[in-house]
């Protein structure tokens, strides 16, 4: 219809030449049946002329027979492909509609709005570019439309419509619009859409779908397909990051080698320096062919065959990126991810991996916690069930080069496949760490000597223990409360400095003071405050100093885990092994006393336990032993082990 | 619109590019099915740009029903000739020997035999591992759900309610031995956007698709063409010379032509355009019954 009219205005030799102009704009349509949703498309369709004669005859004749709109055409129908779908009236897949008016192309994915809603919606959504989210106007803002809402957000769509349908059935009151226009802005303000819409409309009716209606005079606005035909998406693309992820090396004789793939983002011209990731190599562009001709520039879209000045070694899953702006290099991750399989997702398990060109096993190492979308509030979990949504870190066998999935939609993403059935289990979006989560992750990397990317200091441990001029350790002095591990630590510290060495105590119950205020004795916390001050420990350590702990660290588990932290051969296990009855003599604060009354919990000892250190580097009796022969067997032990180099 | 803007053809064609590179590198035996009508024109034009400059990296595969128009045949000769292409042509030859004709057993019955049952053979022959087609989303309702990575077991058959979900541009083309991808890299294409495509890259076609004086006969409203001497003629039954076109190409038996004037391309556009019936009118076999490709579908007709 509306090419008709174009037609007859321009001419088809005007029309061809028009149309190589046309922009393309992908939908994905939200909401329930009972929404309208299906009508508002079997709308756009049919108005805009997407919808043949035959098709609409079919139409009838499944209307008799499944319809639910009597003598009206139910354009419902239309939209419900399978043949079970049918006969059970709801839409179980994605499908995907396609119409074009003179001034663009519209794809439009049709998403279920109940069952399987969010495994359905994620994948529609993570093509779109655009959004509509349908409210039946009689109910308003309800549930579904949060949810809607945010896994749109989630999945990164800036621009979204607010279609408020069946205007017809509140009298197109214009109080009733402006109110679930206030209720969608108050919790749309906490999620990042970029920009909102909102129109009243009939679909059934086909107000203010395709043309304006007059019922609603106080609406200023134009149609819906106004605003589809109009809206501007070309500002949504990255232009400034180029990356291009090596799908296939193109190789058809000795003369030439190609690195073909589609950019991502960014845009390249021939003679650009580019870099290779995760090798680093670096090459300068010497050919730039697209849809097989030559060009001297292309840009993010464009599947393109790259050819470069020297031959420098690249397959598939290698990315392109420009000096002086590259991805972090990183074989872990945070990111979203949406399950999509009845096997739930288990912290520990290993998938496959699959981001841009990329195929390598990856292991769930965390779930961090699972959104609950209702509430929009994360709470902790085990696991990850189908339709669900959570927080994971993803550590993958391969160095990744990856954005976050806010900066590049293309790098960013990635789905998890199953090694045994092969199918596709999840969708991921990386994530923007912080800093200090970057920090942490590095740190811990660093020490592990894994990181060959971040930066590093250039002075080594071993250069600041030279220049200190001793051989750093750490005395790890571990036992129930009151059993004598300051008085040991202090009067070692003493010893130790005396004879020309920097030492310094680190006591748990000061760091509770100040690095731990913030954790209590449950044995998560326990474990917590152990592995701050074991890092503590390793930071001293790799400045030259000998450190000395004293910490209850009540468990195998917890020790064994600082001893990793600090590295196992500068680390001496010291008990100070004391029975609970001397220890309770010497509680001065009455802890032990109030724990066994039940005033105060969490009492190691009490309702703790203390588990007795199997194989110490050293057991020192300090209930009948006194403070000074015990320093003088650990200085000897210290002394045996030639940690001790002043002589 | 800015100089780094894609138009919608030119993003259309990137993704179907991206696509036929995809299966390439994840595939160790694809084959691209080629069916001689437009779609497959465009799907070749494609498949000649995403792997340029070097020949294409798989054979094209023609499953012959030895019901299609002659003129068919002969293009599809001078194509793969003309263009350096490998081809494959595969016919069922127990159906011809046992003599299965749309006019013997009737039009399911026939394409089931020498379509269906003839590809399965063909890919269990040549052991292909992924099978390109040139079917797009907007033909059928059934294939509206498609993925373009369409998964089938080992025995073919699709499976619509386990399909494996298809997010952004990532496809997930693991398969165990024995079990195939049917691939679509036109999915996202629809009949317009196929003849803009031919228009702009000057590609050729059969000329069937162009209005001619052709000898026809009016079955249930449908014109059929008298293509040879296998069609039975109905007593009383005379071939009439009648100006039509194609706008789908099949089985001459099975295939409807329609009275057109629109005898170039920019003619056959226009049509379009102006048009209020799709093409699948013209398929016979489509409309014996409500979710007939569904049907199809799931014993793995493409």
């Amino acid at each position: 219809m509306l090419h008709g009219v174009e037609l007859d205005r321009v001419g088809i030799e005007g029309w061809l030449a028009n149309y190589q102009r046309k922009e393309l704009l992908r939908i994905l349509t939200c909401g329930s049946v009972d929404d309208g949703k299906s009508t508002l498309i079997g709308r756009l369709l049919h108005d805009s002329a997407g919808v043949f004669e035959d098709q609409l005859k079919a139409l009838k004749k499944d209307t008799t027979r499944y319809g639910t709109t009597g003598e009206e055409i139910d354009f419902a129908l239309l939209m419900d492909g399978l043949q079970a779908e049918r006969e059970q009236g709801i839409t179980i897949d994605v499908a995907y509609r396609y119409f074009s008016t003179p001034k663009r192309k519209f794809i439009v994915a049709d998403t279920p709005g109940h069952e399987q809603y969010t495994r359905n919606m994620a994948t529609g959504a993570s093509t779109a570019d655009l959004s509509i989210i349908l409210i039946d106007a009689r109910r308003g803002v309800l549930p579904q439309t949060r949810r809607h809402a945010f896994i749109c957000s989630l999945l990164g769509i800036k621009h979204v419509v607010i279609a408020i349908n069946k205007m017809d059935l509140v009298g197109y009151d214009e109080a009733v619009f402006e109110q679930i226009r206030r209720d969608c802005v108050d919790f749309l303000a906490k999620l990042p859409v970029v920009d909102l819409h909102f129109i009243p409309m009939c679909a059934r009716r086909g107000e203010n779908v395709v043309e304006r209606s007059e019922t609603m005079p106080w609406y200023k606005g134009g149609p819906l397909l106004d605003y589809l035909e109009n809206v501007h998406i070309a500002s949504d693309r990255n232009l400034i990051d180029f990356r291009m992820p090596v799908q296939l090396v193109l190789r058809p004789n000795l003369d030439f080698r190609g690195f073909a793939g589609t950019i991502a983002s960014g845009v390249l011209r021939v003679g650009d320096e580019v870099v290779a990731l995760p090798s680093g190599r670096r090459s300068t562009v010497k050919q730039i062919s697209s849809a097989g001709s030559a060009r001297e520039e292309a840009f993010a879209g464009m599947a393109v065959t790259l050819t470069l000045d020297t031959e420098i070694d690249v397959s598939r899953g290698d990315t392109f990126v420009r000096p002086n702006n590259a991805p972090p290099l990183d074989n872990a991750v945070e990111a979203m991810v949406v399950w999509m399989s009845e096997a739930a997702l288990e912290p520990g398990r290993s998938y496959l991996m699959q981001q841009a060109a990329l195929l390598a096993p990856a292991t769930v190492t965390h779930l961090r916690y699972r959104m609950n979308i209702e509430t929009l509030r994360s709470e902790s979990a085990e696991q990850l069930k189908l339709n669900e949504i959570g927080r994971i870190r993803l550590e993958c066998a391969r160095s990744l080069a990856a954005d976050s999935y806010a900066k590049n939609r293309h790098t960013g993403a990635f789905i998890l496949v199953d090694r045994m059935t092969n199918a596709t289990l999840a969708a991921g979006m990386i994530l923007d760490r912080t800093p200090a989560e970057r920090a942490l992750e590095t740190e811990q990397r660093a020490r592990h000597g894994q990181d060959p990317v971040a930066q590093q200091s250039g002075i080594g441990p071993e250069q600041r223990a030279r220049r200190v001029g001793q051989r750093p350790f750490a005395v790890w002095l571990t036992g129930l409360p009151h059993s004598g591990k300051s008085s040991v630590a202090y009067a070692l510290e003493q010893a130790l400095f005396d004879r020309g060495y920097h030492a310094l105590v680190l006591d748990g119950e000061l760091l509770r003071a100040g690095v731990s205020r913030d954790l209590g004795f449950s044995a998560a916390d326990r474990a917590e405050h152990t592995r701050r001050a074991a890092e503590l420990v390793r930071m001293f350590l790799d400045q030259g100093l000998i450190v000395i702990g004293a910490f209850v660290s009540p468990s195998e588990q917890i020790r064994d885990n600082a001893r990793s932290i600090v590295g196992p051969a500068r680390f001496l296990e010291v008990h100070c092994d004391s029975p609970l009855e001397v220890c309770e003599s010497r509680d001065v604060e009455r802890l032990f006393e109030r724990a066994r009354r039940g005033e105060i919990a969490n009492v190691t000892g009490i309702d703790q336990p203390y588990e007795t250190p199997l194989q110490p580097d050293l057991r020192l009796d300090t209930a009948a032993t006194g403070v000074a022969p015990n320093v003088a067997r650990l200085v000897d032990l210290l002394d045996s082990r030639g940690w001790l180099t002043l002589a | 619109m800015s100089q780094y803007n894609l138009s919608h053809l030119e993003q259309l064609e990137a993704e179907s590019i991206h696509i036929l590179r995809e299966v390439v590198a994840q595939f160790q035996k694809p084959v691209m099915l080629f069916s001689i009508g437009k779609d497959s024109m465009a799907m070749l034009r494609l498949a000649e740009k995403a792997f340029a400059p070097a020949k294409l990296p798989f054979p094209l595969m023609h499953v012959d029903t030895t019901f299609k128009f002659k003129e068919m045949i002969a293009f599809r000769d001078r194509i793969a000739k003309e263009r350096g292409h490998e081809l494959i042509t595969w016919i069922n030859q127990e159906g011809v020997k046992a003599g299965v004709s749309p006019f013997s057993v009737g039009t399911q019955r026939h394409t089931h035999v020498m379509k269906t049952e003839a590809l399965k053979q063909a890919l269990d022959h040549y052991g292909f591992d992924a099978a390109f087609g040139g079917a797009r989303r907007d033909e059928e309702k059934s294939r509206a759900k498609e993925r373009v990575f369409s998964f089938r077991d080992r025995f073919h058959q699709w499976d619509p309610k386990n399909q494996r979900p298809e997010l952004w541009s990532l496809y997930n083309g693991r398969v165990a031995k024995g079990e195939s991808i049917r691939v679509f890299p036109l999915s996202n294409w629809t009949e317009l956007d196929v003849w803009l495509y031919i228009h702009r890259e000057g590609i050729p076609v059969v000329p069937l698709y162009f209005a001619k004086e052709r000898p026809v006969v009016n079955r249930g409203g449908t014109w059929i063409m008298v293509d040879d001497d296998r069609m039975p003629l109905e007593p009383g039954e005379a071939p009439q010379m009648r100006k039509v076109r194609f706008r789908t190409l099949g089985c001459y038996p099975l295939t409807g032509a329609v009275e057109s004037d629109a005898s170039n391309l920019t003619e056959v556009i226009e049509e379009m355009l102006r048009s209020r019936s799709s093409e699948r009118q013209g398929r016979v076999i489509d409309y014996d019954e409500a979710g007939s490709m569904e049907q199809k579908k799931r014993e793995g007709y493409f």
